[in-house]
């Protein structure tokens, strides 16, 4: 458990997500202060993964804002009327928003240490020798400071997933979002993903975490939310919701999971 | 692979007998014998004629030949190699204006064959014999005769890099759409500009798509550039053999000549497709050795040396999505 302050950093408000005619997200909302952990469950195809691709604007927005920090995301809003933004804008946005994906998404042409340093010194012009230091620290950080001039294809899967974090955080951002980030993942390998997790929910950081991984919602999370069919069914507590669920869907689902 | 075990309590090993494979050595046999027979035939045979190929192997007009083959060669892919990028790009823009103009592109040089093409670069300075540029229906601001600018070889290379662009436009798009989407995501994420996407996450991947089908079409442009007499361009190495066969009468020495030449470019063509397939494999193709390896010690003792080594070529491709745990 974190201190928080009660200073809200994310806002999703009413957010609907269209695929063609199928309706995925029906008005969502969702608070996330600063510094917390807000974890989200749901059964595959409830629409948790979407709503957190709309933050940084991998999905666009059928209907509905989404605000992080003082900046309405994707939009410019003109008396009334919103606007799209231009992609130079929409890069600026999410450079304050780190993803990590379900499938790490490494670039398998460079190396760990690489990986890290992309994005510092070709998006924020950083240059390299500081990009370096920055980029072994937190390779240090997440435990694999030896493994920084390994390609993706030669680290496992877990080991892959923390370079992956280290990439994310190497942008310094304001937020940090987890698609499932352990799913992918073989048993013995999630632990240490988690644990990298953990101490980045401790150092402070506002985080959304979309995973299957109900104890860890339990130990870090400071808000649960349970989505099912595009819907937000049930949010608070984590431990709370987790030992006396309220909506028979959810009891349901955890008795599943857990 | 290991040698940590054996330090104690070695296995003994099953060395068993190997499957016995005649078949491979009844036709590697008479393979020998067929090529023994060819190889007889084509020295003792006079009408050959080794000592004109000889002769004419390291001819001022062979080698000089050679160059112009070389060179539009190596001109008219750059060109292709360069419209074919713009050409994949355009071909996946949102913008229906630039896929469309990608679409009739591709459609149109690859629609004609290569040597109307040639031709019709040869008369383009009857068909507009000045070039200028000005307002539409506005006044003109320069003007320049079209036959100082289009010369044979500029024709020649325009011609077949022209049309090479369309066959490459193929093979450069399906090697964009070869790489993952979540490449793309990642990057996004992570606030990377489309230009900078593009250029150091999904062509350097793309490359290894890419590589492969372009060595054989530079291989296919080399001899395609025999067709430039069309425009008329007379100086590459076909044009260059067959004037001198005409004048000797001695048209299979010569043919000789021009096949050893279109040889021995292909050759080190291959070499340098090797190179360039090495570089843009490595994190993919190379150095995947410890991925596999499931026993940590043996894991260290690989991690140690991998970096460095650029592991054997023989392992390449050998087991491509084992690590995708």
């Amino acid at each position: 458990m974190t201190v928080t302050t009660q200073k809200p950093l994310v806002r999703i408000e009413g957010l609907h997500k269209y695929y063609g005619q199928h309706h995925v997200l029906r008005g969502i909302d969702l608070t996330v202060n600063q510094g917390e952990v807000s974890v989200v469950i749901g059964p595959s195809g409830s629409g948790k993964s979407t709503m957190l691709r709309c933050v940084n604007l991998l999905e666009t927005i059928s209907a509905g804002r989404i605000s992080v920090g003082d900046q309405l995301i994707g939009y410019r809003e003109v008396n009334g009327r919103l606007h799209d933004l231009k992609v130079k804008e929409i890069a600026a946005q999410r450079r304050e928003i780190g993803m990590v994906f379900q499938r790490f998404n490494l670039f398998p042409h460079k190396t760990a240490l690489y990986n890290v340093m992309e994005a510092p010194v070709q998006v924020k012009g950083k240059n390299k020798a500081a990009a370096k230091k920055q980029a072994l620290e937190l390779l240090e950080r997440v435990g694999l400071g030896e493994r920084a001039n390994h390609y993706p294809g030669q680290l496992s899967g877990g080991q892959q997933q923390r370079v992956a974090i280290a990439r994310a955080l190497a942008m310094e951002p304001e937020l940090m979002l987890f698609d499932e980030p352990t799913s992918a993942l073989d048993p013995e390998l999630v632990g240490d993903v988690l644990n990298v997790m953990k101490d980045l929910a401790k150092s402070g950081m506002t985080m959304i975490v979309v995973t299957h991984e109900i104890g860890f919602a339990r130990e870090v999370g400071d808000t649960l939310t349970f989505m099912d069919g595009g819907v937000v069914v049930e949010s608070g507590d984590p431990r709370e919701i987790i030992a006396n669920p309220q909506h028979a869907r959810t009891k349901e689902f955890l008795s599943r999971v857990l | 692979m290991d040698h940590h075990q054996q330090s104690h309590n070695a296995p003994v090993l099953n060395n068993s007998v190997p499957v016995r494979h005649p078949g491979r050595w009844i036709s590697a046999i008479i393979i020998l014998g067929v090529v023994a027979l060819m190889i007889q035939s084509v020295i003792t045979n006079h009408n050959f004629r080794w000592d004109v190929v000889g002769t004419y192997i390291l001819d001022v007009k062979v080698v000089q030949g050679v160059g112009w083959t070389l060179l539009l060669t190596v001109a008219s892919m750059v060109i292709a190699i360069v419209l074919a990028i713009l050409l994949a790009v355009m071909r996946q823009s949102d913008n229906p204006v630039l896929r469309y103009t990608s679409w009739v592109w591709v459609w149109f040089f690859r629609g004609t064959p290569v040597y109307t093409q040639l031709v019709f670069w040869g008369l383009i300075a009857v068909l507009y014999p000045k070039i200028s540029a000005g307002v539409p229906f506005g006044p003109e601001l320069f003007s320049i005769d079209t036959s100082t600018v289009i010369t044979a070889v500029v024709g020649a290379i325009l011609g077949l890099g022209l049309n090479e662009s369309a066959y490459l436009a193929e093979i450069f798009r399906a090697g964009l759409k070869s790489v993952d989407k979540g490449q793309t995501e990642a990057a996004e994420a992570l606030g990377m500009g489309g230009g900078k996407i593009m250029w150091r996450i999904i062509l350097p991947q793309a490359m290894r798509i890419i590589v492969p089908p372009t060595g054989n079409e530079t291989i296919g442009m080399l001899k395609t550039t025999s067709l430039v007499l069309a425009v008329p361009f007379t100086l590459d190495l076909t044009f260059a053999t067959n004037a001198l066969a005409n004048r000797i009468y001695l048209p299979v020495p010569l043919l000789i000549v021009a096949a050893i030449w279109y040889l021995v470019i292909t050759s080190l063509l291959m070499v340098g497709q090797h190179y360039i397939e090495a570089y843009y494999g490595k994190g993919v193709d190379t150095n995947q050795a410890p991925a596999v390896v499931i026993n940590p010690a043996a894991a260290k003792a690989a991690a140690a040396v991998a970096p460095s080594a650029e592991a054997e070529p023989a392992l390449k491709m050998d087991f491509p999505e084992d690590e995708a745990k």
